[in-house]
């Protein structure tokens, strides 16, 4: 019999990994509260105190918890992503999920048994990049970055085993190759590598024209939504821009990830871990999305049905894609 | 917007004097600071912020300063109220529903249904705390854990009808929100 | 007071899709006239594009070499297919000297010497000392770091580079938004992106210019120019300058840039001369300020 495919959820808030485990997830991946992980946003994300503590629940009604060291160390202060390591393990992570080969190499040196996960923000999309990790560091499962094809991921799940392979399954979608994109600290100052985040609310405003939001980065507009039509985050490569004197979402819509129609195949081809983006989402959100994957996994476990008619309705009302997962979207 | 109190009740509101709910509005507050005491932590920069929470559908204005220890708290009508750091603006019912966890802050501001102006970094920071403050009316309140249970699940019954009779949003959240 | 050693000069890969007789040309002019010290030359941003340059690269390495230059060979920014990760293997095999841009090129070195391009992650100190470990000779680091890291990680080795002219690199995909803003899929992009020699500008709908696309790649507007800092990289220890071709007269580039690192020519005259060029959008040394890179240079 095939594994149970793993349900990886989000948690910016002790809050919100008590919803996650509730609500079904296998494991929650979360992070502390500085520049140490990738989703950096103004209050999110744990103190070491509630760390411990959100890793104690967790524990105790079966859930794992992956604690994010996903950005870039900066030069002359590494002290501060050793002790975010030193601190992750000693709070009992069950895994590390680690971008920055030299804190991979920390961790480690440091921690010879402590699980390792490979970031999606390290951007390994060959057998030999995921062989590179695996075979120097021991890394025990990777992230895979969201511009690869189904029947990509299906050849590098095969070539990296022992590595475990994790995909992203729901939630919002880098439509650059991850962890390899400069565009926010070019408009911002601030980017995922160095700062943990990308298009920084701090730099983000709405202003009201006529009716119209139009929502800018950096001074650089970078959307108008219509009175009537639906608004997003100003995210940089999600933006309406102009070029050859054509207006166009020229990078990628603002659509979100949704590869629920995918799932079966993924789990055929032997997937280890389904995950859902969004640590910086709320409650509401994690508990719907949470529940009904979970229910969808727990369905491909037992050879029942997915509703697939209950996870496409998360993206109602919202544009959603598989993205690269299909070869045409390139 | 969706979800507004009808205007025959919204204008009866504007002739009451404001300062009996600024008193409620504080004990509400000071009662949920207590019960987080993790709440200003988690704004971290933003803590010292001034923000205007606005139910449009109401004739007045939540002003709100989240310090250290304690947050300040005005109520003033809407011509009266001064520039702010940020400004969230929704119908006063869709504005509840977000304390409690009935819905995400997201989706409402996707569907329209919120509007934020001012400092973003600052409203997602509070948004995010809110979050977190995990808030039932029970908590708020300041009631004893004995009443908890019973209290939210009836106060929980009681916003869902309100909330389907005045065609609010559609709840995003998790159903069981209110339940202790 | 102690002299920093000289500073040498790497001009990059041409990173777009110049018709091919255009970039003969142009390494030609490079090989007799440039005062850069080595060359990367090669595809890194599309495999679709690499075919016609394989067809003439040797001839061209030939002659850059006996212009007197070091030959670098640079690879894919962005392998995923497993023809694409064997060409890199096959160059590698050749005993070529390589210059990866990807951690998949490092794997298949496994220890050889080696170059590193931009395209690495390498942000602090001792990701720099795994890369060197693992064989890196010489590192350009990525161009969002600024002044403040490169003094960290320059000091105490003679292997770091920096993205010190050109369009700055900012973004890779595997999508072409070249071909998307065609209306093409990208297995029938008609090599469309040939028509941008600097990259295709992006602006804002509201007019202001933001970006540029080449392919799959996305690149700043501005056009990154270290002339400010050359003297103060050269004190952190920086053994090299790169180069990025763009469009405009790079032997002049070239010159500007020696007499900068050799301190005959000043930041002033540096700043004119290149302003006189035809250069893509306006000069910026942001990133390396630690402001935002699109931050044209002001005085």
């Amino acid at each position: 019999m095939r594994a149970v495919p793993e349900l990886v959820c989000p948690a910016g808030t002790p809050a919100g990994l008590r919803v996650a485990v509730e609500a079904g997830a296998h494991s929650v991946y979360c992070g502390f509260r500085d520049e140490t992980n990738a989703r950096n946003f103004p209050g999110l994300n744990f103190d070491r105190a509630e760390m411990r503590e959100a890793v104690a629940f967790a524990h105790e009604h079966g859930a794992k918890v992956l604690i994010a060291l996903n950005t870039f160390m900066r030069a002359g202060s590494l002290e501060v992503w050793y002790r975010g390591v030193d601190d992750a393990v000693e709070a009992g992570a069950d895994a590390l999920i680690l971008a920055d080969v030299a804190l991979i190499d920390y961790a480690r040196r440091t921690h010879p048994k402590q699980r390792l996960h490979l970031s999606v923000q390290a951007a390994a999309a060959t057998p030999e990049a995921i062989a590179f990790y695996r075979d120097r560091y021991g890394i025990a499962r990777v992230v895979l970055p969201r511009v690869l094809t189904v029947e990509e991921i299906a050849r590098l799940t095969a070539q990296s085993a022992p590595c475990e392979t994790e995909v992203f399954v729901f939630g919002g979608l880098c439509v650059m190759a991850e962890g390899r994109c400069m565009m926010s600290s070019y408009a911002t100052g601030k980017s995922p590598n160095m700062t943990g985040v990308c298009s920084p609310p701090s730099h983000v405003t709405y202003r009201d024209e006529g009716g119209a939001l139009i929502a800018s980065v950096g001074g650089f507009t970078v959307e108008r939504f219509e009175n009537s039509e639906p608004a997003g985050y100003p995210t940089l490569c999600k933006g309406r821009f102009s070029a050859r004197g054509i207006t166009s979402h020229l990078f990628e819509d603002p659509v979100s990830l949704n590869a629920v129609e995918l799932l079966p195949r993924l789990a055929e081809i032997g997937v280890t871990a389904f995950k859902i983006e969004g640590r910086q989402r709320g409650r509401a959100y994690i508990a719907t999305v949470v529940k009904a994957f979970r229910r969808a996994i727990d369905a491909l476990a037992s050879g029942g049905k997915i509703d697939f008619e209950e996870l496409r309705a998360l993206t109602e009302g919202q544009r959603d894609t598989v993205g690269a997962y299909r070869k045409a979207w390139r | 917007m969706r979800g507004n109190i009808p205007p025959v009740i919204a204008n009866a509101a504007s002739i009451l004097p404001l300062l009996p709910l600024e008193m409620i509005v504080r004990r509400l507050l000071a009662n949920a600071m207590a019960a987080r005491p993790s709440f200003a932590e988690r704004l971290g920069e933003h803590a010292g912020r001034s923000f205007a929470i606005d139910p449009v559908d109401c004739p007045f204005v939540f002003l709100m300063r989240p310090g250290r220890n304690k947050a300040e708290l005005r109520v003033v009508r809407r011509n009266e109220a001064p520039g702010t750091d940020a400004r969230i603006a929704a119908p006063l019912l869709v504005l509840l529903g977000m304390i409690d966890g009935t819905y995400d802050g997201d989706a409402l501001f996707f569907s329209r249904d919120l509007v934020i102006e001012g400092d973003t970094g600052a409203v997602l920071a509070l948004r995010n705390a809110i979050e977190n403050a995990d808030l039932d009316p029970s908590t708020v309140l300041a009631l004893p854990k004995s009443l908890s249970g019973p209290f939210n699940s009836v106060a929980r019954a009681a916003f869902d009808r309100l909330r389907r009779l005045l065609d609010a949003p559609e709840e995003s959240g998790p159903k069981g929100a209110f339940q202790s | 007071m102690m002299t920093a050693p000289r500073m040498s000069l790497t001009l990059g890969p041409v990173l777009y899709n110049w018709p091919i007789a255009r970039w003969i040309d142009f390494y030609n002019r490079i090989a007799d006239e440039a005062p850069v010290d080595r060359v990367c030359i090669g595809e890194t941003i599309c495999s679709k594009r690499k075919p016609f340059v394989d067809e003439v690269i040797l001839g061209t390495v030939d002659r850059l070499e006996r212009g007197g230059k070091e030959v670098v060979y640079s690879t894919l920014a962005l392998p995923t297919t497993k023809r694409e990760v064997r060409d890199i293997g096959d160059m590698i095999q050749a005993g070529y000297l390589v210059e990866a841009n990807d951690i998949t090129t490092v794997h298949l070195l496994n220890g050889r010497p080696h170059a590193v391009g931009p395209f690495l992650n390498i942000y602090n100190e001792a990701a720099l000392a795994v890369h060197l470990k693992l064989g890196a000779t010489r590192v350009c680091l990525p161009p969002e770091l600024p002044l403040g890291s490169i003094r960290a990680m320059a000091a105490g080795n003679d292997a770091v580079e920096v993205f010190a002219f050109g369009r700055p690199p900012l973004a890779l995909s595997a999508r072409c938004y070249h071909a998307r803003s065609h209306g093409m899929p990208k297995d029938a992009c008609q090599f469309v992106c040939e028509r941008d020699s600097d990259g295709m500008d992006v602006s804002t709908i509201d007019g202001v210019p933001f970006l540029a696309v080449n392919g799959i790649q996305t690149l700043g507007y501005v056009v990154t120019a270290a002339v400010r800092e050359t003297g103060a990289l050269r004190e952190a220890g920086v053994v090299s300058l790169r180069l990025s071709p763009q469009s405009c007269d790079m032997v002049r580039v070239a010159m500007i840039f020696r007499g900068l690192a050799d301190g005959h020519t000043t930041e002033k005259e540096a700043t004119e001369a290149l302003g006189a060029l035809a250069l893509p959008g306006p000069l910026s040394d942001g990133f390396l300020r630690g402001l935002p890179g699109c931050t044209a240079e002001v005085d």
